[in-house]
């Protein structure tokens, strides 16, 4: 008797979930951790040193620890406190904060990127603080780092690979259990690898392409 | 809520081997990135090179190291690569993976810092009558290695946190090391709590010691 | 001397120079005027070899450049040349700057090259600034950099490629002095200028170029005050 059953019609939906659990989690990783990102950078492109400093200290724990490490303990954690989540909450969280992580340095760096007398220009017109923020500071700050903003979205969707590690049946988890069953790894492997490659590259394409019309 | 209690001595007992894991870890970050350098140069010459077979192999490289997930990459070196029979060791795989990622993306950022030097300094350096050798040695090359240092860092860091993948694969680096001692023990956050606070030591000591090392070698500043 | 006899060359289809026959004596100092795109840039990129050219020849000391057999890199010491953009080596101070190439291509030691470097930062008014990066530096000051480091390879040669256009009106003044030393030292050099009023005092010879062939040279009172080609009253009535 075989042991192991081949890669047949009626794993397609079970793809499909690991397919679609990637894309959901990736996404919400990308605008939950976008907006964190949008409003720490802020706060870092205006507050002194103080806040700054510690500010930095936490987002420079999210970024010099392994992602697969902050999901266990958070999980373990969490677990051990009495109040266990489900891998899709726990994983969105960590990715979010991960995600906010690098969004942070992003927008930080566009706020930066608004020149002083743009902004004195506009409060000299009449706009207040906050509209010139609204008005000014995120739409010109924001145009100008699209790509590096790509570029961690991208990066994201990768890394939720790794919260496969909490149990969350994302694709590649997905495709581990078929290999086991099928013992059919580089047929599977490769499909995966393909699905990423198929998001990934032509989005990076298209923010070079942008980074590259913005230099002229 | 739960009152967790937390048991450190037998943390304290495994420290020997929990070393012994990071310097797994370092070890297979430093070989990996030593790899990926020179993998790097041979695919940025491909990619500026006018043989067509040179510059699709380069570019096809590139794009699927930066393309796909690492954890994609280690999986089809301990699995794909298993189906024909070409049995890595966790170790070699997570090596092997790391060194494929590093080398696309390190020959991006050479590409691009060779790139970035103007026309116009290899005009100067040869009206002074310098030969092409000297012409690189001294005016190009030292130009280009600090535009590509801060880049070449952040990938060396970029490897040591993920070669903490090796934990899926039964690797005995860090992540590996710390998830065989917990699974002994039981003591899961004491001993992922010290792991994480051995990453962030060492990523801080690589980045402490990037920076020392620059502020030496690189004055003056970039035009 | 330079002699330049019959010298063609084409970017593509474009033919940039359509026959050029030049000489320049030893102490001689040649301002080359002319409209944006008449080739004058393109001849000094010629004579040092940093462009080829397609017929004719040029003559270094009796040295013809574009010969296969010219070692290039030795005539170019002879050939000192600063551009347009002055092309400071961003990650050398001043002193390191100018004291480069007498070491690695001349092959003298370190403090022969840095005595040397360091005489000819003085001689252009950086005196001052042996150990500072250019990159702090002011365009007038990198330029002047960029000339006493053509000057440290002690050529008899200097060729001068529009080195103000891209400077600030205010720091023209000190890079036209700079110049001025030169002559008086009795440097030869070919200038390539917009500056008709700087090569009327300085040069010997004055050579208007229009579209790739020299319309009209000779002395300044001759080629500056008295043009006889229409061409030339009509490219001075506009810049001057």
């Amino acid at each position: 008797m075989n042991l192991f059953t081949p890669l047949s019609w009626s794993d397609s939906g079970f793809i499909l979930t690991g397919i679609l659990n990637t894309v959901y989690i990736s996404v919400v990783a990308i605008i939950v951790g976008s907006l964190l990102g949008l409003l720490v950078g802020f706060v870092r492109a205006e507050s002194n040193k103080s806040i700054n400093m510690l500010l930095g200290a936490f987002l420079d724990v999210l970024r010099s620890v392994p992602l697969i490490i902050q999901l266990i303990l958070f999980t373990t954690f969490i677990g051990a406190m009495g109040y266990p989540l489900n891998p899709f909450a726990a994983g969105s969280i960590i990715l979010s904060l991960y995600t906010m992580a690098f969004m942070s340095e992003v927008f930080r760096s566009g706020f930066d990127s608004v020149p002083t007398s743009t902004i004195k220009a506009a409060r000299s017109l009449g706009l207040n603080y906050l509209q010139t923020v609204r008005y000014i500071r995120i739409p010109i700050g924001m145009r100008a780092v699209f790509p590096s903003w790509l570029g961690v979205a991208l990066s994201v969707i990768k890394d939720s690979a790794l919260v496969s590690v909490i149990g969350y049946m994302e694709l590649l988890r997905t495709a581990e259990q078929l290999i086991s069953r099928t013992q059919q790894p580089i047929m599977i492997l490769i499909g995966v690898g393909l699905f990423y490659f198929m998001i990934s590259y032509p989005l990076s394409r298209y923010g070079k392409y942008v980074e590259r019309k913005m230099e002229i | 809520m739960n009152n967790y209690e937390f048991h450190w001595n037998v943390v304290f007992d495994a420290f020997p081997q929990l070393l012994s894991g990071a310097f797994t870890t370092v070890h297979v970050s430093v070989l990996s990135m030593l790899v990926g350098i020179v993998i790097a140069v041979l695919l940025a010459l491909g990619k500026l090179s006018n043989n067509k077979v040179f510059y699709h192999f380069a570019n096809i490289w590139i794009e699927i190291a930066r393309n796909t997930p690492a954890l994609f990459l280690i999986y089809m070196a301990y699995f794909g690569l298993g189906a024909y029979g070409i049995h890595l060791s966790p170790y070699l795989a997570v090596f092997s993976a790391l060194v494929f990622i590093n080398a696309g993306y390190l020959a991006e950022t050479f590409r691009g810092g060779f790139q970035s030097i103007p026309t116009t300094q290899y005009s100067a350096a040869k009206s002074l009558g310098m030969n092409n050798i000297k012409v690189y040695r001294y005016v190009i090359l030292p130009q280009m290695f600090r535009r590509i240092y801060h880049p070449m860092t952040n990938q060396f860091v970029w490897s040591i946190l993920m070669s903490s993948l090796g934990i899926l694969v039964g690797m005995n680096e860090l992540s590996g090391e710390t998830q065989r001692l917990q699974s002994t023990s039981f003591r899961t956050l004491e001993f992922f709590m010290v792991a994480a606070a051995m990453y962030f030591v060492i990523t801080k000591l690589v980045l402490f010691t990037s920076s020392l090392i620059a502020k030496k070698v690189f004055k003056g500043e970039l035009s | 001397m330079i002699e330049i006899k019959g010298v063609h060359k084409s970017f593509g289809d474009l033919e940039v120079l359509k026959g050029i026959d030049l000489n320049v004596n030893r102490g001689e100092v040649v301002s080359i005027i002319g409209a944006s795109g008449s080739g004058k840039s393109t001849l000094l990129y010629c004579i040092n070899a940093i462009e080829k050219i397609n017929s004719g020849n040029i003559i270094v000391d009796g040295i013809d450049v574009h010969d296969k057999k010219t070692d290039i890199n030795k005539l170019r010491q002879n050939l000192g040349m600063v551009f347009q953009q002055w092309n400071s080596f961003p990650h050398l101070t001043v002193l390191e700057n100018a004291a480069l190439a007498p070491q690695i291509v001349k092959g003298f030691s370190k403090e022969k090259a840095q005595e040397i470097a360091t005489k000819e930062l003085i001689h252009v008014g950086l005196g001052d600034k042996l150990h500072e990066y250019p990159t702090r530096m002011s365009g007038g000051q990198q330029q002047r950099l960029a000339i006493a480091r053509a000057l440290a390879m002690e050529p008899p040669y200097m060729l001068f490629d529009e080195v103000t256009s891209a400077l600030d009106p205010e720091l023209v003044g000190e890079v036209l002095d700079t110049l001025r030393l030169l002559r008086d030292d009795g440097m030869t050099m070919i200038c390539v200028t917009h500056e008709i009023a700087f090569a009327k005092e300085v040069s010997d010879k004055v050579a208007f170029f229009h579209e790739g062939l020299i319309e009209e040279i000779g002395t300044p009172q001759q080629v500056l005050d008295n043009p006889q080609r229409e061409r030339t009253q009509q490219f001075l009535s506009k810049v001057l």
